[in-house]
């Protein structure tokens, strides 16, 4: 069984031209990518778009909400922003957009850097099953409510692909 | 059970920190890979993440220590964890069922973590045996045996300067005979590969015995120091000399004290290393104490990151099994 996406450029045409419009005339927006797939994603968006701050990366690995359930995630990322997000508008980036607990973890990340004056959520994907109330304001392609245990994966960064990956089927 | 297999669970994730002996190569990197990850904590604009929160660590101190508590106490303060310090003398009560007494009262507050420094060899794989499921013990050095997390963070910095650990060669210098810091550091060398390591100080501090460990033994500053990559100092531990080992701070410093001059035998870019406090004038001269060549201030903020890896490993792994306990009697 398998899943009709459009291709990825067009895709990410999408996402830069959805950026561009909530961004409006916004210059000194701080582009924040969420390692690993939002991070790819941004270095891509953000030359694009030509955005004058440099580009920022979280990993959300010290924010997660499952630490007591399965304990440190390996490979963590070292977290780094060009400058404080305070009064500023941040375009936040994520490759796939699920239960929002990344999304939720990332934001708590980013008040303990400062306090911006406005996210806006830009995803890859937006595949419903939300647990939280979190809202992507920019999303390059919607897939319906797929089964749980479907993954929606971005590979990269060179080149970037997306692969949906569907149980098999029991024999 | 031994030490090594103490240490892990079943999935061979770290389960308590005890020694640097027999901890695997991949574990030992993966503990200073999250360390990497946790610098910029320590350095940037965030001074906390919200990892363990609602834990509580206890420093559980048997031997006075300013420096390493302060460091485990920051570190996990860094982690939002809870701390609580507790200062026991050892000498006051006899250790087996005392020190169970204190674990075993102080477990059940609660407490997810104990950071335990003694004065008797093996005393925090005896904690670590005797520790409820949900408890990880972290070994903040055990008499003349074993101080992890002092290794881990050597290493540390050895791995931001010079990450070719094969092509090193090594001298570590002074009092090895009491030093839990010596031991561990040479195990970590070698399980990161290091082949060329050599113990130097007179013959009353580094007897031909310490050769066991695969090392050379070497009697002669100059001769020890040849073309070394890494000068590892130690301190003398002058509370731990029971009899006449040694002549003075000064004699020793003429004879294996680090100056400019015994330096130069060492390869022009070697870096200078001591896990402090240090004596100066008796283990290094002054001047090169905090010159450009040393990275003992260094080693203070990587001890930071080390220890909150460590911490953040271990209690993952026991909450996650504990969790998982939970979840299979559900």
């Amino acid at each position: 069984m398998t899943t009709e996406l459009p291709p990825i450029e067009s895709i990410l045409q999408a996402m830069q031209a959805g950026i561009a419009e909530q961004l409006g005339d916004a210059q000194d927006a701080l582009m924040i990518g969420i390692h690993s797939g939002g991070y790819w994603l941004a270095q891509h968006l953000h030359a694009k778009l030509g955005l004058q701050t440099p580009l920022g990366g979280l990993d959300i690995s010290f924010y997660r909400d499952d630490f007591s359930r399965i304990g440190l995630h390996p490979q963590v990322q070292p977290s780094d922003l060009p400058c404080s997000p305070d009064g500023r508008t941040v375009v936040l980036v994520d490759d796939v957009l699920f239960t929002g607990r990344t999304i939720r973890a990332a934001m708590n990340e980013l008040f303990d850097f400062g306090r911006p004056a406005r996210i806006v959520l830009a995803v890859l994907i937006d595949r419903g099953g939300r647990e939280l109330p979190i809202a992507a304001d920019v999303a390059g392609a919607h897939v319906d409510a797929p089964p749980k245990d479907w993954q929606v994966k971005l590979s990269g960064p060179e080149p970037l692909a997306l692969t949906v990956i569907t149980p098999k089927a029991p024999a | 059970m031994s030490l090594a297999t103490l240490q892990v669970d079943e999935q061979g994730k770290l389960r308590h920190l005890l020694s640097t002996e027999g901890l695997s190569e991949p574990l030992l990197t993966e503990i200073l890979d999250n360390a990497e990850s946790f610098l910029p904590v320590t350095e940037g604009a965030v001074k906390k993440v919200p990892l363990l929160r609602g834990k509580t660590v206890v420093n559980l101190f048997f031997e006075p220590s300013t420096r390493t508590r302060t460091t485990f106490e920051l570190a996990a303060k860094r982690l939002s964890a809870d701390v609580i310090n507790i200062d026991a003398a050892s000498s006051s009560t006899t250790k087996g069922e005392s020190l169970l007494d204190t674990l075993k009262t102080l477990e059940s507050m609660q407490v997810n973590m104990f950071v335990i420094r003694h004065g008797v060899s093996g005393a925090a794989q005896f904690f670590a045996e005797q520790a409820a499921p949900g408890v990880a013990i972290l070994n903040a050095g055990d008499g003349r045996h074993a101080h992890p997390t002092q290794a881990l963070l050597d290493m540390l910095t050895i791995r931001r300067h010079r990450p070719d650990f094969d092509q090193l060669k090594v001298a570590i210098v002074g009092d090895i005979l009491h030093s839990r810091v010596a031991r561990s550091d040479v195990h970590a060398l070698q399980t990161l590969g290091v082949k060329d390591i050599r113990l130097v100080g007179p013959r009353t501090l580094v007897p031909q015995s310490l050769s066991s460990l695969d090392v050379e033994v070497v009697h002669d500053l100059r001769a020890g120091l040849r073309d070394v990559d890494v000068v590892m100092l130690l301190r003398l531990q002058h509370e731990r000399m029971d009899g006449q080992l040694l002549p003075g701070g000064s004699a020793f410093f003429n004879s294996f004290g680090l100056t400019a001059r015994t330096l130069d035998y060492a390869k022009p870019d070697a870096l200078v290393m001591h896990p402090g406090p240090i004596n100066r004038g008796v283990e290094i001269a002054p001047d090169l104490a905090y010159g450009e060549r040393s990275l003992v201030l260094e080693q203070v903020s990587h001890g930071i990151a080390v220890r909150m890896a460590v911490m953040a490993m271990t209690i993952g792994t026991q909450s996650a099994a504990l969790q998982a306990s939970r979840e299979a009697r559900a």
